[in-house]
């Protein structure tokens, strides 16, 4: 006969927290937080001590106040009695302009030099090489400073193109003009313009550009459907009807429409007083920084996308050769959609790192966040611990936010195994 | 029908292949010139490379060498009749002040130092990084630096160090000489003592570089190193009694406290027994290159140990480890250094406790030592992920622990596969460390502009920038290069 | 591995730090060093040479502090700050005065607790426009690019000025004097804006400095002078009292030169008491009773150190204007010694 006994039943023992491999990682994880926590804490303690015997008690109320400085270059309205919060946002939506420009001029040209650099012509192949090793090599800061010291000393000054023999002209049949204090293109002008709405009633955004912008995703989604019906003839019948008159149309008619019944004209910029008046003023500030960060940034994307061809083997090329694709299709159907994965994921740290040292803008006056909220805004509140807190908050929002859509992109161009 | 057949019985003579298509006039046809597009960007690079030649050379070459002031370079200029902006360069402010874009501040009857640091710097990375290079020549370059570096002082202990380093160089130089690679391990294989690894002067010189530079007592470093050695051996006395975890919590902790609490005691009242120190040069003496150079060595230095902490704990499966270790990797990625340079110059001592108060450069070493570990976090993380899956089952089928097999099995690999990651980190680093010059220190950049605020140099622009630019690039390059050689070395391994 | 030393060091530091808790004047003499925080580089005011010695107008009120306290004028350590890490640097102790050109302002004296000991130079923002633009008046400068430092009062007065005549302006701020001006000579601004002393300095360095004129509109006050920390009195009066010392010695003809001779004794009591052969005044301040003497011999009295530095014997060659004694109609002027 026998009888069924339970197993034993374990005590649990202190020891156990640290011998037994069940409990152990939950020992350890508890301590690293206990740890962690600790160390806040004693940071915490430590700054409100310090900052309560300096009378800086944390307070973002100073946001809320008059800034009363002026910013050049505001893609909102700002005036000197418009608050420090304000004065932030505009240099936020700087930072995120030059970082957009920057991205996208850093993209073609390191797709080109990446490319020109597996040129089989000797001389240009070198010459991109020297491009690269000396953009690389070269800390940014300096690339900045240079660019803004070649654009102030090699440009004429506006009172260059005055008088009646001007040292100076107006470029490009007198629409625009280069000067040492940025260039004057011509501007959109909308003579039975729509007016603003405005938003949250802190800032407008144009009727007049929603408008446009609507017609033409209009006509580019129209033109997709169009797209996607000659795709669909040619898998059933084999013939590809021709197309690009109708896309060129469906996109172009609409918009055409639109620009004329809202009056479009130019608005050509022109000498008067000490500066060009009229036109959209491309400050050297801006110029600097954007050619200083592009040029940069697009000898190390130029390094990705070179690797990124080469990864691709040469009989991928020859194959597709041999189905009797022409060669740009083979570039376009086979190289590049293969490389691009190797290319993206780089590529984002770059466009990352892009972003990030647009925080030099200080060094040409270019009055991004860092100027306005780390820079002015700093210095006249003397709120060091809130300014670089929210400066932060800024840089990692947007850091995280350009990972995630790129992650996402790369998510959706990845060798789908099956 | 006829039998009548040819058959060639020998070959024809080659014939040299047409003059159009061998030669430099063939060269230039297949590379230059091998199609109207080609043609034609070959013409316009050379038009383009003969413009800025033609515009930079006279610049450069400017005979304004000796010249005192921006005027007297302006007067010389206007004797040889140029004239403007760009007459030329004017190149006595390098003359005058490229020691201090060298130096910055440091005393300088104590350049000797800041040299001998580097100097051995290059000894000390020589096992790491060019493995090829036998011990015998590495410890012969490392008497070869010691005995230059007795020549900059005096003193009893300078010829003690003379002779001694004297004597190891030449003993050396002629075992070098004397017995070649094959000899050599022939001695060895029946019995000769080989010499100690040079990665032990390697290990070393982490706590000599601070040292040199910074100046003060010997017994300091000398008590960071106890530091070690006191942890270890409390792991080892309470791993025998108590058990392996113990020992693991209390060793390092012993040494933190020794680190924390005891090393200035100790090193004070050594000091007072056997005075060891030489002459102290505060941290704010340091400026120019010297600056650059020392941020981004001790940042890679400080940071090789934590980033490797961070990519371990970055992998681990403990969720909460892993969260703390993503966390900060992610936070000090997402924001640009100048923001942690601001934290630095700004709010660092409010972190903390009342009456701290540690100089900038020290704020500054810590913040991009921080930034850097992030970045070395992700380059040993590319390491540990390009091992093989078998290494981590090897090891654990072997019986060892976590800690045996990361230590004898999964690192050595994975730095070793890192170091072409770890060397472009380095890179942007030392490129990075001319934001200093935003918050006041005086780096290069931050130089120029002390230096156009003398009067003679006001209005100097080019000139600096050139000749700093042109020192980054020089480092960055040659260094870039040795990475990429390594590159193709370390890939030769694996295919 | 490094990481040890740094805390080795940390620890010596914090422990310096928890002893002497007592007083800056205190923390001075055991250090045996003065910090005096300073431009990065200012033309008369502030600049490194080549040797890495720092001189100019500004250092000179360091060194006088140094020789008072030291004894010697050569034991300072000069901290460049910028506009940004300037107040944190005083706030914090890393330095134990700040002599940088730095206006004295409400809001710096109460609402971030500064102690101004008193004023070496009163100055004001003018204008700076090349003479071919004929300009005459700030007023007219309706539409014109201005260039601006950074991180001092000057953007706030601008906006201000121009704000309050109605005319509109295009500001280029910019980080450093020296760029600033590289900017105004190539035309990238039409006018150059900062304290006039420092437009005086820049101009003085021009290829041709005939060629630009100052704008006779100074549209603020700007009492430039060293600060301290609020809270220690002790040692705002040492450097208060240095200051008015090199003042004073000035005031009472009291040179580098004859300052040997008139040491021995004099008949004028109030120099007596500022060179301590008579009372007790050094002691008072805790100091030796030769303190104002170190002082003063330093880099002689304040009207020396001005012409040394950015009289009109200099390339800057600035008038002393506002900046005469008080008795030559201008505004320096220091409380009796007595």
């Amino acid at each position: 006969m026998t009888t069924l006994t339970d197993p034993p039943k374990e005590s649990f023992q202190l020891g156990m927290l640290i011998y037994d491999t069940r409990y152990r990682s939950m020992t350890i994880q508890i301590v690293a937080l206990i740890g962690f926590m600790l160390l806040i804490g004693w940071l915490i303690s430590n700054t409100a001590q310090n900052l309560a015997t300096l009378g800086k008690e944390p307070n973002f109320g100073f946001l809320g106040e008059p800034a009363g400085y002026d910013i050049n270059q505001r893609l909102i309205d700002y005036n000197s009695q418009s608050t420090h919060l304000r004065a932030a946002f505009v240099g936020l939506l700087n930072t995120l302009l030059v970082a957009v420009m920057g991205c996208a001029t850093a993209t073609v040209l390191g797709v080109i030099i990446g490319v020109l650099r597996l040129s089989k012509n000797w001389l240009i192949s070198k010459i991109m090489t020297v491009y690269v090793e000396f953009f690389r090599n070269v800390p940014v800061l300096l690339w900045i400073v240079f660019t803004m010291a070649i654009l102030i000393e090699t440009l004429p000054a506006p009172r260059a193109f005055r008088g009646d023999n001007p040292e100076a002209t107006m470029k490009l049949f007198d629409t625009v003009a280069f000067t040492n204090r940025g260039i004057y293109i011509p501007e959109p002008l909308f003579s039975r313009g729509l007016g603003d709405i405005s938003v949250f009633g802190a800032f407008g955004i144009s009727i007049d550009l929603l408008v446009i912008l609507a017609a033409l995703f209009g006509g580019i989604y129209a033109a997709r459907k169009v797209t996607a019906r000659a795709n669909r003839i040619q898998e059933a019948t084999g013939e590809r009807p021709t197309t690009w008159h109708i896309n060129l149309g469906l996109i172009a008619v609409p918009t055409l429409i639109v620009l004329v019944a809202l009056g479009f004209h130019l608005g050509y910029p022109e000498l008067k007083g000490f500066n060009f008046k009229g036109g959209t003023h491309m400050r050297n500030s801006l110029i600097a920084l954007w050619l200083a960060l592009s040029l940069y940034t697009a000898a190390f994307i130029a390094e990705i996308v070179r690797a990124g061809i080469m990864a691709i083997s040469h009989g991928q090329t020859e194959a597709a050769a041999a189905l009797g694709l022409r060669s740009n299709r083979i570039m376009s159907l086979v190289v590049l959609p293969q490389a691009l994965r190797v290319i993206i994921p780089p590529l984002i740290s770059n466009y990352l790192n892009l972003t990030k040292n647009s925080s030099l803008a200080i060094a040409v006056g270019y009055m991004d966040i860092t100027g306005t909220l780390g820079g002015i805004t700093l210095n006249q509140t003397g709120r060091e611990l809130e300014t670089l807190l929210l400066l932060m908050l800024c840089y990692l929002i947007i850091s995280l936010s350009i990972s995630a859509v790129m992650n996402w992109y790369n998510e959706s161009v990845k060798l789908k195994e099956r | 029908m006829s039998d009548i057949g040819f058959v060639r019985k020998d070959m024809l003579p080659e014939q040299a292949p047409p003059a159009s298509e061998v030669g430099i006039i063939g060269w230039v046809r297949e590379n230059l010139f091998s199609g109207i597009g080609n043609s034609v960007m070959t013409i316009l690079s050379l038009a383009a490379i003969f413009y800025t030649l033609a515009a930079l050379l006279p610049w450069v070459f400017s005979p304004t060498w000796n010249a005192g002031s921006l005027n007297e370079c302006r007067e010389i200029l206007h004797a040889q009749g140029k004239e403007g902006h760009f007459a030329g360069a004017c190149w006595g402010v390098i003359r005058e002040r490229w020691i201090q874009l060298m130096f910055g501040f440091y005393p300088s009857d104590l350049y000797w130092r800041p040299i001998v640091t580097f100097g051995l710097m290059f000894v000390a990375v020589i096992p790491i990084l060019f493995n090829m290079i036998s011990r015998r020549m590495n410890w012969f370059l490392l008497a070869v630096v010691i005995l230059l570096a007795t020549f900059a002082f005096g003193g009893i202990i300078a010829w003690v160090l003379r002779i001694l380093s004297a004597a190891g160089a030449a003993y050396l130089a002629y075992t070098l000489f004397a017995t070649d690679k094959a000899d050599r391990a022939e001695q060895i294989a029946q019995g000769a003592k080989r010499l100690p690894n040079p990665l032990i002067f390697s290990a070393l010189f982490p706590f000599i570089f601070p040292w040199l530079l910074w100046g003060g007592s010997l017994w300091v470093p000398i008590g960071a190193i106890l530091g070690f050695v006191i942890g270890y051996y409390v792991y080892a006395a309470l791993a025998k009694t108590v058990g392996g975890l113990a020992g693991l919590i209390a060793g390092p902790l012993a040494a933190i406290i020794w680190w924390l609490f005891l090393v200035g005691t100790f090193a004070g009242v050594m000091e007072s027994i056997i005075p060891l120190s030489i002459e102290a040069v505060e941290s704010r003496k340091f400026g120019g290159f010297m600056l650059s150079i020392t941020i981004g060595v001790v940042a890679i230095v400080g940071s090789l140990p934590l980033g490797i902490v961070l990519a371990l704990g970055r992998q681990s499966d403990l969720l909460i480890v892993k969260a703390l270790c993503v966390g900060f990797i992610e936070f000090i990625r997402g924001v640009p250094l100048i923001t942690l340079l601001f934290v630095a110059s700004t709010l660092l001592n409010v972190f903390m406790p009342p009456g701290t108060n540690f100089d900038i450069i020290l704020r500054v070493l810590i913040m991009v030592t921080l930034f850097a570990a992030a970045y070395m976090a992700e380059v040993v993380r590319g390491g540990l992920a390009a091992l093989p899956t078998g290494q981590y089952e090897g090891a654990d089928s072997l019986g060892l622990n976590y800690w045996q097999a990361q230590r004898l099995v999964i690192m050595p690999q994975a730095l070793k596969i890192s170091i072409p990651g770890i060397v472009s980190t380095f890179i942007g680093v030392f490129k990075d460390t001319t934001l200093v010059s935003i918050i006041g220190l005086l780096d290069p950049l931050g130089l120029t502009n002390a230096i156009r605020a003398d009067a003679n140099w006001n209005g100097v622009v080019w000139e600096l920038y050139g000749f700093i630019a042109v020192l980054f690039f020089v480092f960055c390059f040659s260094m870039s290069r040795y990475s990429m050689y390594l590159e193709r070395k370390l890939q030769t391994g694996h295919k | 591995m490094k990481k040890s030393v740094i805390f080795g060091a940390l620890t010596v530091a914090g422990l310096a730090a928890g002893a002497a808790a007592a007083g800056t004047l205190d923390d001075v003499k055991a250090r045996g060093k003065l910090n005096c925080g300073v431009t990065t580089g200012l033309v008369g005011f502030a600049a490194p040479d080549a040797n890495g010695n720092w001189d100019g107008f500004d250092v000179g009120v360091c060194r006088a502090v140094a020789a008072a306290v030291l004894g010697d004028p050569a034991a300072v350590e000069f901290v460049p700050t910028t506009g940004k890490t300037r107040f944190t640097a005083l706030a914090s102790g890393e330095i134990d005065m700040l002599a940088r050109n730095t206006t004295w302002t409400f809001s710096r004296d109460v609402d971030l607790k500064f102690t101004f000991v008193g004023v070496n130079y009163y100055d004001g923002q003018g204008f700076m426009v090349p003479s071919e633009l004929g300009v005459s008046s700030a007023k007219d400068l309706d539409g014109a690019t201005v260039c601006i430092q950074t991180g001092t009062t000057t953007e706030l007065n601008l906006a201000d000025f121009f704000r309050a005549n109605g005319i509109s302006y295009e500001p280029v701020p910019i980080e450093t004097n020296a760029e600033a001006q590289q900017q105004y000579l190539a035309g990238a601004c039409d006018v150059y804006t900062t304290d006039a002393s420092g437009l005086a300095a820049t101009r003085a360095t021009f290829e041709d400095p005939g060629a630009h004129v100052l704008l006779p509109e100074i549209i603020s006050k700007e009492p430039l002078g060293p600060l301290v920390r609020h809270g220690d009195n002790n040692w705002g009066d040492v450097v208060r009292w240095t200051l008015n010392a090199l003042i004073t010695a000035e005031e009472l003809g009291v040179t580098s030169a004859n300052i040997g001779e008139l040491a021995a004794g004099t008949d004028n009591p109030e120099v007596n008491r500022l060179l301590g052969t008579e009372g007790n005044l050094g002691e008072m301040l805790g100091l030796s009773a030769d303190w104002a003497k170190s002082a003063i011999m330093a880099g002689g009295n304040y009207g020396e150190l001005f012409e040394k530095n950015i009289g009109e014997n200099t390339p800057i060659a600035l008038a002393r204007g506002l900046n005469a004694q008080w008795t030559d109609g201008g505004l320096i002027y220091s409380p009796p010694f007595r």
